[in-house]
């Protein structure tokens, strides 16, 4: 069952069209990469996923709810505030600079939104946070702040407070980009261990062999559209496409 | 001696009293301006931006008696002398806290607002919980100079007859023949706003536990 789907979405900044007629489906319990070259639109295909940025039409369904949908005379209209805000929680999205609330420490970083949002009694709230701290590797570093914390530390913290939210989906961008290349290796181990638990996920990246190794599908973007969609194998080792071979040739 | 120290104690506490009561005021205002500064709306932003112009950009003394005076002119009744000051130091106050503010909101990474969305956070929720507490630790320093010009501001209103420290210290002055009473006064100045240093000094040790 999909999760997810995206039918035909376009979205704008001003003259500029970032995504041209993105159409696909993300699979309960699937690892989705997507890979393509800087400017593609994969970044903005995430964020309109979480409703940071709006789509100019298209549909988005999220758990079987839209998000939003044009209809046959061509009106785009996103559903009401509170489904939106009701749907938008079952995505989770972690960012490529972590953005944790430096002046929370890590527990209150992990339970604000589950205390704030999901109404979550504090004892449990701090209970769901510290074992996904364990899960982590990080059980001795509820009560630090996120200065204290190394870069990968930051985004593992950053993972279990989207975690926190039970999220249907965990969207992932560029999660190691910003880390020294000796700290990407621990993000990546967690996120291949969320993968065997069968979160289902979809990783924008730049780790072309960590993309081949967790993936159930790849997902190929340039210039705002998907140039090609397939298995790993597929993509990585059997590709027809001349954009795509273009691509992968740089790594 | 014991005469001229009561008296300067109680334009002491004349000076004190416009001094919590404008910032009282001119906090909270501040923010409300800072919004309006920064609203979507043209026409809101750009009004707001006249108000602060005024408010910066002519003397504070000059705004006190027109506050003062205006209203006798307008209305043919004059305000209370310490409401016109109270009035006159909010509204200038504002304007200057409004500048404040807004730079330290607008220096709140944008990816904070994008987390607390993704989170579902209400947007009343991410500006007290998210934005302002980061903002507080961000504009204290800044805060901390406008306060002790405050402290120091508080002198003129004795330009509309208001009794406060300086005034008794210079009525006293010109009583005795002596300059004694206005170093006095300088002495107290100065004891406020060591006061006011360090308990900014204070508050940025205790919001010194992140970065
Ligand atoms: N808010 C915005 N306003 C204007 N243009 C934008 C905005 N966000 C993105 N763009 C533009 O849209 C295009 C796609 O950007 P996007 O960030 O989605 O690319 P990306 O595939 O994630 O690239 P990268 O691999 O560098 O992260 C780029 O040309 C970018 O400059
Ligand atoms: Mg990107």
């Amino acid at each position: 069952m999909a999760v997810i789907t995206v039918d035909h979405v376009r979205k704008s900044f001003s003259s500029l069209e970032v995504l041209k007629d993105i159409s696909f489906a993300l699979e309960t319990g699937e690892v989705l990469s997507i890979i393509g070259p800087s400017g593609s639109g994969k970044s903005t295909l995430l964020r309109c996923i979480t409703n940071l940025e709006q789509v100019d039409s298209g549909t988005i369904s999220i758990g079987g709810d839209t998000l939003v949908h044009t209809d046959d005379q061509g009106i785009t209209q996103y559903a009401d505030k509170h489904t939106v805000a009701r749907i938008r929680l079952r995505v989770g999205l972690v960012f490529q600079n972590f953005n944790l609330f430096p002046h929370f420490s890590v527990m209150r970083n992990i339970t604000e939104a589950q205390m704030h949002v999901l109404k979550t009694p504090k004892d449990e709230a701090q209970d769901i946070a510290s074992d996904l701290l364990r899960k982590m590797g990080l059980p001795e570093k509820a009560d630090a702040y996120p200065f204290q914390l190394s870069g990968g530390q930051q985004q593992r913290v950053s993972i279990a407070r989207a975690l926190a939210l039970k999220p249907q989906v965990l969207c992932f961008d560029e999660p190691t980009s910003a880390l020294d290349p000796e700290l990407t290796g621990e993000i990546l181990a967690v996120i291949k261990k969320l993968a065997t638990e069968h979160m289902t996920m979809m990783v924008v990246t730049h780790e072309m062999a960590f993309a081949r190794d967790i993936s159930n599908r790849v997902i190929f973007m340039d210039d705002g559209l998907i140039v090609e969609e397939g298995t790993p194998e597929a993509v990585f080792s059997n590709t027809k496409n001349e954009r795509t071979k273009r691509f992968l040739s740089r790594f | 001696m014991g005469k001229l120290l009561m008296l300067m104690l109680e334009g002491t506490f004349t000076s004190l009293r416009i001094f919590f009561l404008t910032l009282l005021f001119s906090l909270p205002l501040g923010l409300v301006v800072a919004k309006g500064r920064m609203s979507r709306h043209r026409i809101i932003s750009s009004l707001v931006n006249g108000y602060i112009m005024i408010m910066r950009g002519t003397p504070l003394i000059l705004q006190l008696i027109f506050v003062y005076f205006a209203p006798y002119y307008i209305f043919g009744s004059s305000t209370d002398r310490f409401t016109a000051v109270i009035i006159a130091y909010a509204i200038n106050y504002a304007a200057y806290f409004a500048e404040i503010y807004r730079g330290g909101i607008q220096s709140i990474p944008q990816g904070q607002l994008e987390a607390a969305s993704v989170l579902g956070f209400t947007k009343v929720h991410t500006f007290t919980h998210v934005i302002m507490p980061q903002v507080v630790k961000r504009i204290m320093p800044a805060m901390g100079n406008e306060v002790i010009t405050l402290v120091k501001d508080t002198a003129l209103a004795q330009t509309i007859g208001v009794a406060e420290l300086f005034r008794v210290a210079q009525n006293a002055a010109a009583r005795e023949f002596s300059t004694m009473p206005i170093f006095i006064a300088g002495i107290f100045y100065f004891v406020m706003n060591a006061i006011v240093s360090k308990s900014f000094d204070l508050i940025e040790r205790k919001l010194d536990y992140y970065r």
